[in-house]
């Protein structure tokens, strides 16, 4: 292994047809780490997934995934990397414990009753381990695709889109089990369009239609974007928004509730327009820009190669 | 307004969303279409229930004007055709056995002499009876030929011969089914429609279901290897289709009485080639599938022409050779001819070759297709 890297990637390159689905994109995740992977719907982030656990052969670019390569040695990779699937993507009519069971059978597990029963333990399914899987609520199926991809053991976690269609409730109770999964060693790759769960993240990266456009902890990103941002609070607010675009240093002007964040990368510029196309009912102040600020720019700047 | 009990509006912007799915999804508008035109294609062209030009040898040990005249008469039936002149009883024999001959007619030695005689020989007719339809009508065509073939060479002092009830009798040989029972023959021929049934529409199914569900993902993410994951699926099957096929057996034997003349280790042995061939059609029908109506409906397209055009429900010879070329491509044309085969006549190895070689190679290409293009979707 290379330092005390799990994924260390590099070129990663997927076609399919004509479509570049993913382009030229490297990925170090150190082990330990909760890697946040973001981008648009349809940006290449679950293709990107199935190449690092060995679902899908990369068309170009090279790397290890736990010191294995990742063109070679996918079968090693798989008995040390557990993917969770975007959907749901277990037996709904088997229980929850034969689901279990028959992942636990899959990898071999030496020991296998007594690794579905701690799974069942540690996940606080043991009362429902003979329920159809089919039955349980979204976060419950969720916690069960997580027990099940964790029943083997093993030291990268791939989890695509874990929370989507989630309550609060449990997606905190996810995180913070993610949080001390990582905290003995697991190394997380975990893919989200939750901006709270970014911000829980130790490092992201950022692409779109299959390109790299941003990496780095949460404050690199936002300082790499250099963007500055002004909050607008005040009535009719939807006409200001309006008669705020499209003014010269007015990259994005998005409303935040009872606010709205005016953001662009040239300050003296962007300071000016807004203050000449505010009433003086409004208030403004300049505030740090946010995560959610910088994606927004980014996604709006970067070019869809798709789209005609 | 807006509370009438019917909306000619909302009714309508179903109507048009049926059709833009249904436009969408071009197998099942293939199927809507294709489906009654094969249906069409064989119940008018292919489908005959009077079959004719049923392949028959000669065994001519008397070689005189009279056994002439009737070969030529049965050349010039529109039931009979001879395909061979056969030298000796133990080819007959073997002919029928193989089932390369529906009938053979049995001209004895002495047949001129006794005639001339007024003693009203007979000819035998040995038929392979497996399929009572196929030699009804032909069997009963040729007792009209016999009354009055010979006229022609019975002239002058002979005519006299005429005026009795027939110069010559006919007799006749049921093989394999003396009774007629169409039970022997549809019996047997069940477990390869239900076998096909089955397999293909289970196989089909149970691996788009996982595709359709997300679940194969899933298993392909884990080190379990495709093969392995395939195998595994099909194995279950293959069990449920011997017991089908055991029960089938047990009815055929205390319900039906079916004869079970040949080896059963063999006919169990020989299944399971068929039975390959047929998970072969499912494997690679549920590559092609979308979902899971898809393979339903893909298994029925081929059911269709299976049950149809392999001999199962309507004498194999009676259809035209277009249709008899498609019917030699299924397998269960090949099985049925092997299951009558062995409980009805007997039959060992070495007289299934020629219907064995065919459900390998359909085995072999079929499986390969299904292999390429299951490889395909996983990248």
């Amino acid at each position: 292994m290379n330092g005390d890297l799990a994924i260390d990637v590099t070129g990663i390159t997927k076609r399919f047809g004509h479509r570049t689905v993913v382009n030229d994109i490297p990925m170090q995740v150190r082990q330990g780490e909760i890697y946040g992977f973001l981008g648009p719907n349809g940006s290449g982030k679950t293709t990107f997934l199935r190449m690092l656990c060995g679902l899908l052969t990369p068309d170009a670019g090279s790397g290890r995934c736990l010191g294995y390569d990742i063109r070679t040695e996918a079968a090693e990779i798989k008995k040390h990397v557990g993917y969770m699937t975007q959907r749901f993507s277990f037996y709904e009519d088997l229980t929850i414990a034969e689901n279990l069971d028959f992942v636990a059978r899959l990898y071999g597990l030496p020991g296998r009753r007594q690794a579905v029963d701690q799974s069942l333990e540690a996940l606080g399914l043991q009362e429902r381990r003979d329920q159809l899987a089919g039955t349980l609520s979204g976060g419950w199926k969720q916690r069960l695709a997580l027990a099940a991809c964790m029943i083997h053991r093993p030291q990268v976690l791939l989890l695509d889109e874990p929370t989507a269609g989630v309550d609060p409730k449990a997606r905190r109770d996810f995180w913070d089990e993610i949080h001390r999964l990582a905290a003995q060693g697991l190394t997380v790759l975990i893919t989200t369009h939750y901006m709270d769960e970014a911000e829980r993240c130790h490092r992201l990266a950022y692409i779109a239609y299959g390109n790299l456009l941003t990496r780095g902890t949460v404050d690199e990103v936002i300082q790499a974007a250099g963007l500055t941002t002004w909050e607008v609070s005040g009535l009719g607010l939807h006409a200001t928004a309006d008669r705020l675009r499209g003014r010269e240093g007015v990259e994005q002007v998005v409303a935040f509730g009872n606010t709205l964040h005016i953001s662009g990368r040239n300050p003296a510029l962007l300071e000016a327009s807004v203050r000449a196309g505010l009433k003086p009912e409004h208030r403004c102040d300049r505030v740090e820009s946010r995560l959610e600020d910088v994606f927004i720019s980014l996604m709006e700047t970067a070019k869809d190669n798709w789209a005609k | 307004m807006s509370c009438r009990a019917f909306s000619f509006r909302r009714f309508w912007a179903v109507v048009v969303k049926e059709f833009i799915q249904m436009r969408r999804d071009r197998l099942t508008f293939g199927m809507m279409v294709g489906i009654p035109l094969m249906q069409l294609m064989i119940f008018g062209y292919a489908i005959n229930a009077d079959p004719k030009h049923l392949p028959t040898a000669v065994l001519a040990a008397d070689n005189s004007p009279f056994s002439r005249s009737l070969v030529w008469a049965l050349r010039h039936s529109d039931y009979f055709n001879i395909v061979r002149v056969a030298e000796s009883e133990t080819e007959i024999h073997d002919l029928l056995q193989r089932g390369e001959v529906q009938f053979v007619v049995h001209v004895p030695v002495d047949f001129e002499h006794r005639l001339l005689r007024g003693e009203r020989p007979s000819v035998l007719l040995e038929a392979d009876a497996t399929d009572p339809m196929a030699t009804g009508y032909a069997l009963s065509a040729l007792n009209s030929l016999i009354e009055h073939v010979f006229d022609r060479d019975l002239k002058g002092p002979l005519a006299s011969l005429k005026a009795r009830a027939g110069p010559a009798e006919l007799r006749t040989h049921r093989h394999y089914n003396p009774e007629n029972n169409t039970q022997y023959n549809i019996v047997p021929g069940l477990m390869g429609v239900v076998l096909t049934m089955t397999m293909i529409i289970i196989t089909a199914l149970a691996i788009t279901r996982e595709r359709e569900r997300g679940t194969m993902e899933n298993l392909l993410s884990t080190p379990a290897r495709p093969f392995e994951v395939m195998i595994g699926k099909i194995i279950p099957y293959i069990l449920v289709g011997y017991i089908q096929v055991f029960l089938i057996l047990l009815a055929a034997r205390f319900l039906f009485r079916v004869p079970m003349v040949g080896s059963l280790p063999l006919l169990l042995a020989v299944m399971l080639l068929f039975i390959a061939a047929n998970l072969s059609v499912g494997i690679t029908f549920s590559t092609v599938a979308r979902n899971q109506l898809q393979a339903v409906q893909m298994a029925f397209f081929f059911f269709l022409p299976s049950i149809l055009l392999s001999g199962f429900m309507f004498p194999f010879r009676g259809m035209p050779d277009w249709a008899q070329a498609i019917g030699e491509v299924l397998p269960l044309t090949h099985f049925l001819r092997i299951v009558r085969g062995i409980l009805l006549k007997g039959n060992g190895v070495a007289d299934l070759a020629p219907e064995l070689w065919p459900l390998g190679l359909f085995v072999l290409v079929v499986l390969t297709i299904g292999i390429k293009r299951y490889r395909q979707t996983l990248d």
